[in-house]
């Protein structure tokens, strides 16, 4: 066990440096951030001096080398327009996204879990079937408009629940249906498969046949092993999540880390978004690690062979 | 009686004819709702994009600031002149939907392609050569999914400047992730079976075994990957082109009119209800006709 979590710690500290590695070269590849640092109505001795200052004038691998090991000191720069060390932003900002995307996939997984486990125990009976229709629905439905949807009938017509900002707990409702309802139907579907290949498995007929509680048997055999694959899920889930709090968090003003990538990429503040990229991909890496190791607690099989 | 029974239950003709596969392919395609539902849908959509010059009642860039947000047929003060109404500008409705759909098709084909021929090669070599090669490309993989797309997108797009090949180019790039994993367990599953153990021995090249020996074999699985993959794309557009960094004004993208009609939404709903419903339809045909796929060529992968 000590041996796959740190064989697999290990990938994470990879996949990590090579993010940071791939964002570095294509945010600097694709633009020149002494022009956008200098603004728009620099002069080209401006922009040369601004390069020169923030030491842009140097090769990238230097440059590369240079922001890894402050970043490994904690230090990713100062937001341009903030004024303020990118990493205090994200500080003050990452617990909104994390308590966002942590409702977000508690709604999906309250709502996915228990369809797919109905689903799978009626087969092919119109419960079955109004499932699946649900999830091929969901998938369809753009998050941008479903979350517009949601304010006009929620925020605006109804007035039950506020339509911007993140000051009360009312305030996460609607974007975390928004951005959770997304991962509703891939949920359903693993919970659905898996609980029917598990159903039909040779211990849960011997735990009927010993008479246990049809409970018990669902349960404490037959769900915790569905589950299995639904852990690692929930984890890529999470990362689309995230990545989908650009969007909901803007339209919904709320002040986490998606806003903050939004504000930047609009005033071209490249510190902030190479240092919100490996925030947000170490936020990945670090639930598919947990997820992996949930799975070899709760699976044996993978410790040994993975 | 007995001799009577046994001459009613002597097979028809038709059934000791086994019916070709080409019959039961036609069957189990029109009896399949999803695939059916879905297919038909997509192809009004796609006919209608491709008519959209002929079928189009006005011009969609066309401005009309005298006729403005007039609402659509269904509403009490709609006419039959803008079916689907006008916007802020007395642009009609119908008319950018219609081209709409061409925007929509475009991208979500051509992204497809591209991030279709990315992640099947690297798919296939990793479930192909195996060992080191797997390790590398999975680790790739890893990487790709650990990178926010949406957000990567729309970086890039900000610096480089946005226009429809930079918002193609930027998503083909970005998301092959789905096409690799499923190519690459696809291959695995094919790459130990006989035949293909036979044409090594027969001495096979390589790059034939993987062109006449796997790929054949995992075309079903690609076929399905790269269906939904299209619908990905075109979610994907539309929300960047809602957030102002995809398709630019006043070109008629349906992500981009749900943005333009987000001011007016309280009091015309349907200024983003009707692209955002199009949206919808057109993902959604997409997905049935992928599920259909799946489920016509592996029946015995269903659920």
């Amino acid at each position: 066990m000590l041996i796959y979590s740190l064989k697999r710690l290990g990938i994470a500290v990879l996949v990590a440096i090579a993010v940071s590695l791939i964002t570095f070269s294509l945010l600097r590849l694709s633009g020149d951030p002494a022009a956008a640092l200098a603004g728009e109505s620099a002069t080209q001795e401006d922009i040369e001096y601004v390069r020169k200052q923030y030491g842009l004038d140097r090769s990238l691998p230097v440059q590369y080398l240079d922001w890894a090991v402050k970043a490994l000191q904690g230090d990713l720069g100062v937001s341009i327009y903030l004024k303020q060390p990118v990493i205090e932003v994200i500080k003050e900002r990452a617990p909104v996204t994390m308590k966002l995307g942590g409702i977000a996939l508690t709604f999906a997984l309250l709502l996915s879990i228990p369809l797919g486990v109905l689903a799978a125990m009626r087969p092919n009976t119109i419960f079955d079937r109004a499932a699946l229709t649900l999830a091929v629905f969901g998938q369809a439905l753009p998050s941008f408009f479903f979350a517009l949807i949601l304010i006009v009938i929620f925020g605006v017509q109804l007035r039950w629940l506020p339509i911007t900002g993140n000051a009360s707990w009312q305030n996460y409702i609607m974007p975390a249906i928004a951005l959770g309802y997304y991962a509703t139907p891939a949920i359903m579907r693993l919970t659905r498969a898996g609980m029917m290949d598990v159903l039909a498995s040779d211990y849960v007929r011997t735990a009927r046949a010993k008479g246990l509680r049809p409970k018990v048997v669902l349960f404490k055999h037959a769900l915790r092993n569905a589950v299995i694959p639904v852990v690692s899920v929930s984890a890529v889930q999470l990362g689309f999540m995230l990545g989908g709090s650009v969007v909901i968090e803007t339209i919904f003003a709320i002040n986490g880390l998606g806003r903050f990538a939004w504000q930047s990429i609009q005033r071209s503040d490249f510190q902030a978004m190479q240092a919100i990229v490996l925030t947000f991909a170490i936020f990945y890496v670090l639930a598919t690690y947990f997820a992996d190791l949930l799975n070899a607690f709760l699976d044996p099989r993978i410790r040994v062979t993975g | 009686m007995a001799i009577a029974d046994r001459a009613d239950s002597l097979p028809s003709a038709e059934s000791i004819l086994e019916p070709s596969p080409a019959a039961l392919l036609r069957k189990r395609m029109f009896g399949h709702a999803g695939f059916t539902i879905g297919g038909g849908f997509l192809l009004i959509i796609l006919l209608m994009a491709i008519f959209a010059p002929v079928l189009a009642p006005h011009d969609p860039l066309g401005q009309d600031l005298a006729n403005r947000y007039i609402p659509p047929v269904w509403d009490a003060k709609g006419s039959w002149e803008h079916p689907f109404g006008t916007d802020k500008f007395g642009r009609d409705y119908l008319s950018r939907i219609m081209y709409g759909a061409r925007i929509s098709l475009l991208i979500g084909f051509v992204v497809m392609l591209i991030s279709g021929v990315i992640g099947t090669a690297m798919g296939i070599a990793a479930g192909y050569f195996g060992g080191r090669v797997d390790m590398i490309i999975t680790f790739f993989i890893t990487t790709r999914l650990a990178m926010p797309v949406v957000l990567i997108a729309l970086a890039v797009i900000a610096i480089v400047g946005s226009s429809l090949n930079i918002v193609i180019g930027v998503l083909g790039l970005l998301i092959w992730d789905r096409f690799a994993v499923v190519m690459r367990s696809a291959t695995q599953q094919v790459r130990n079976l006989d035949y293909v153990a036979a044409a090594e021995a027969a001495g096979c090249s390589t790059l034939r075994i993987l062109m006449t020996e796997i790929m054949p074999n995992v075309l079903n699985a690609l076929i399905v990957v790269a269906t939904l993959e299209v619908a990905h794309a075109i979610l994907l557009e539309a929300a960047l082109s809602f957030l102002g960094l995809g398709v630019q004004p006043p070109e008629p993208s349906w992500g981009l009119m749900v943005s333009e009609g987000k001011g007016d939404m309280y009091f015309k709903t349907w200024v983003i209800a009707i692209p955002g419903t199009a949206l919808f339809l057109l993902v959604l045909s997409i997905n049935l006709l992928g599920d259909g796929i799946r489920d016509i060529t592996a029946p015995e992968n269903r659920n």
